[in-house]
């Protein structure tokens, strides 16, 4: 059974929720926080609620509608959505305020809006969807899970278009704390140097990346979604390429039939080897794009690019801004995602034109 | 690919026992778990009674064979996941293809509110130690690592669903032949957070909790841990399977992110969903493990939502929320588990405290333990924060 991508929503630091050529004018940073471009979310909710929403319900919601629009889809059977960290700046207020005002006169909003299943169920409620609705909340799987529980309702025919997606957050408190775990550059690099920069860490991101996914071919769709598979704290390098050809196995093909990998370097020289390891041991003369110096690092950014490798087949292009190595072919037919996320979660998603 | 998927074993660990047999004795001997707070530190000790689990956490990491220092959360969970496992009868568990798919709402909260007292008065203050698994999927790896799972581990969070969610997710990674075994359900400790959190939604009783009494004023929180092992059909032929899990479904209420609609509207559509799968009529039901949760909104709207499936012909009915408390990302997983072992072994469980009978129902809930019942096929309810409705169906091998 096919599963195509019908419409996908992106909101990130780049100028995603536009429209228009991918990447046409990538807006380039020079700081190891970057923060989302926020579209005019009035065109999806009411005012008044914009206000008591926190950004990460915003840039889920904003993105889940873009996506829906993309496919001419009003109504999804099922809402399936991954975030790592889910709702951070409800948890920050209302454990700040417990600390500070010694467990007494605390007020519910934020804690209503500090569960990680607050983004799913507030697009199920401005859609009135009484559909299936998940959450999953693992790490650098999150987004992956996702989608492959999407794939696995639509093969057993209980729902006919899910919308699927990965979104995350930085908030003050997170970023001061993450960054208190070594995992930034210690001096900000500019985003096309950040993939060659000669040193540890990397620069932090966030954003919602939807995917409305569905059995039928509408007409928006480029690209079908042919396999999703994940690998967790492989022991070797070896286990990493094993997987990955197994994977390619599964879906039919050989490195050969790839035109284009896209890969999640972060510009962490520790962490960017095994991407080098992988394309000299299965793609040496691959094209190669990227994506992580345009969004940053977060444990759902592969969502980010998915996004970007489905546009890419859209265009049959490699932006300038995403090449990484190489000249993609004239025809850009299957293109393989791969990911890591700390060293610990590996991902790969297939995409093949339809 | 595998067509049905059973229930192989299960582990609990609640407010009423560390294991599976002490929670089905204290059933039997109509004991509860609420009492005052005796690990949970907070200015409400007094005020909330609470199911906690009898243990500190010395204890607790003596059992679980983990470091006292992490997550009460992750130590719960892996006290729970290997009973589980010890029960299916499996043996090695790196024989097989193996998924841990774990619920919970908080990750590792308990740690993370120690710490911010400290990084809030000085932001390079509080150890990182006790930050470092305050993700939800921190502490499901904690577990797995353990363990030695590694071909599929995922973490589920839709508030007091999600161990409910993780068995739907589990059954369909054995049903698409990715695993032949997925230990799936949810672990959650009590913190600061969360009963402060409810609190402040004014549905927190100050009395032991009364689900389905018209006399409710709310719920009491618990804590624990519960996992049922899916086998396939290939595993589930060598094995002596407890049931089989055969319907499930998921629904949203989509009418408020923390109140259920007036008429139980998600609540209907997954239990209709879950019978639908399994190609049930509602009279065939045996027993139903309520939600049951003793607020005045859950009760009502789940109660409506059973009548207007069920009439006229109600099944045996209880929460067991009245014995556990409510144990949020647990308690899908631990009333699973029950309620295989309602199939399993005929049993259906009290509802304690219940005395006045709710003027917008027809039925009440059972207040005796029995066993040795014949039960085919046993319903369990879990629905919650935003607006995430979830029912599961056990049915006797056949």
């Amino acid at each position: 059974m096919q599963i195509y991508i019908n419409g996908t929503g992106c909101i990130s630091p780049q100028e995603t929720a536009q429209g228009g050529p991918l990447l046409a004018t990538p807006r380039e940073y020079e700081q190891v926080r970057l923060a989302t471009v926020d579209p005019d979310y009035k065109q999806w909710i009411d005012v008044k609620q914009i206000r008591r929403m926190s950004r990460v319900v915003k840039m889920g919601v904003g993105a889940a509608n873009l996506s829906l629009e993309a496919a001419g889809i009003t109504a999804p059977d099922a809402i399936i959505t991954g975030t790592a960290y889910g709702c951070l700046d409800d948890t920050g207020v209302f454990l700040t305020k417990m600390v500070n005002q010694q467990e007494e006169m605390l007020t519910p909003t934020a804690f209503i809006q500090s569960t990680h299943n607050t983004v799913a169920g507030q697009i199920a409620l401005l859609l009135g969807c009484n559909g299936y609705n998940n959450t999953f909340v693992h790490r650098g799987f999150s987004f992956e899970n996702a989608l492959l529980d999407a794939i696995m309702i639509l093969k057993e025919g209980s729902a006919q278009h899910i919308l699927a997606g990965g979104v995350d957050e930085i908030t003050n408190h997170s970023h001061q704390l993450l960054s208190r775990f070594g995992l930034y550059k210690k001096t900000p690099v500019k985003t096309m140097e950040l993939l060659n920069s000669p040193s540890r860490g990397t620069i932090a991101g966030e954003g919602a990346a939807f995917f409305t996914l569905g059995i039928t071919k509408q007409p928006g769709a480029v690209a079908e979604l042919s396999g999703v598979s994940t690998l967790y704290k492989p022991l070797w390098e070896g286990e990493v390429i094993g997987h990955i050809m197994k994977f390619l196995e599964d879906n039919n093909c050989t490195p050969a039939d790839i035109d284009l990998i896209v890969t999640g370097r972060n510009g962490d020289i520790d962490q960017d080897e095994i991407y080098e390891e992988v394309a000299d041991a299965l793609f040496p003369e691959h094209a190669e794009a990227s994506f992580k110096h345009l969004c940053g690092e977060y444990p759902t950014a592969a969502s980010f690019g998915v996004w970007m490798a489905n546009a890419i087949i859209a265009q049959q292009e490699v932006p300038e801004a995403a090449a990484f190595f190489g000249k993609a072919p004239e025809k850009i037919k299957k293109v393989l995602i791969y990911n890591h996320h700390q060293g610990t979660h590996h991902s790969l998603v297939l995409l093949t034109a339809c | 690919m595998s067509e049905k998927v059973w229930i192989a074993g299960g582990g609990v660990i609640s407010g009423i026992g560390l294991d599976v047999p002490a929670c089905i004795q204290s059933f039997r001997d109509m004991k509860p778990g609420m009492e005052a707070m005796q690990h949970l530190s907070s200015v409400h000790r007094t005020t909330f009674p609470v199911a906690e689990v009898k243990a500190d956490n010395a204890t607790l990491a003596d059992i679980a064979r983990m470091p006292e220092n992490i997550s009460r959360t992750a130590l719960l969970s892996m006290i729970a996941a290997r009973e589980a496992w010890q029960s299916s009868g499996l043996g090695d568990i790196s024989q097989y293809r193996v998924g841990f798919v774990s619920g919970n709402t908080v990750g590792g909260m308990d740690k993370t509110e120690d710490f911010f007292a400290e990084y809030l008065s000085d932001p390079r203050g509080g150890r990182l130690q006790n930050l470092v698994h305050h993700e939800c999927g921190s502490i499901t790896e904690l577990v797995a690592d353990s363990l030695g799972v590694r071909h599929h581990i995922s973490t589920i969070s839709t508030a007091c669903s999600s161990g409910a969610n993780a068995l739907m997710y589990g059954s369909r990674l054995i049903r698409n032949n990715i695993v032949d075994v997925v230990i799936a359900g949810g672990t959650d400790a009590l913190t600061r957070f969360t009963l402060n959190g409810f609190n402040t939604l004014m549905i927190l009783d100050q009395q032991p909790c009364r689900p389905f009494d018209d006399t409710r004023t709310g719920l009491n929180l618990g804590e624990g841990a519960g996992y049922v092992v899916l086998v396939s059909d290939s595993l589930a032929a060598r094995l002596q399977p407890w049931c089989r899990l055969s319907g499930f479904a998921n629904a949203n209420d989509a009418f408020h992110q923390t109140a259920s609609s007036p008429d139980g509207t998600g609540n209907y559509l997954a239990m209709k969903g879950a019978l639908d799968m399994g190609g049930l009529q509602p009279q065939q039901i045996g027993y139903i493990n309520l939600h049951g949760t003793g607020t005045q909104n859950n009760d009502v709207s789940e109660g409506i939502a059973i009548n207007r499936l069920f009439a006229p012909h109600f099944p045996a009915m209880s929460s067991t929320k009245s014995f556990t408390g409510h144990t949020l990302g647990a308690s899908g997983g631990i009333e699973a588990v029950f309620s295989a072992l309602a199939v399993k072994e005929g049993i259906i469980y009290p509802n304690a405290r219940f005395e006045h009978q709710m003027k917008e129902l027809p039925f009440a809930p059972v207040t005796a333990f029995s066993a040795g019942h014949d039960l085919q096929h046993v319903m369990s309810n879990s629905f919650g924060f935003g607006g995430n409705c979830s029912s599961l169906l056990f049915s006797r091998a056949s």
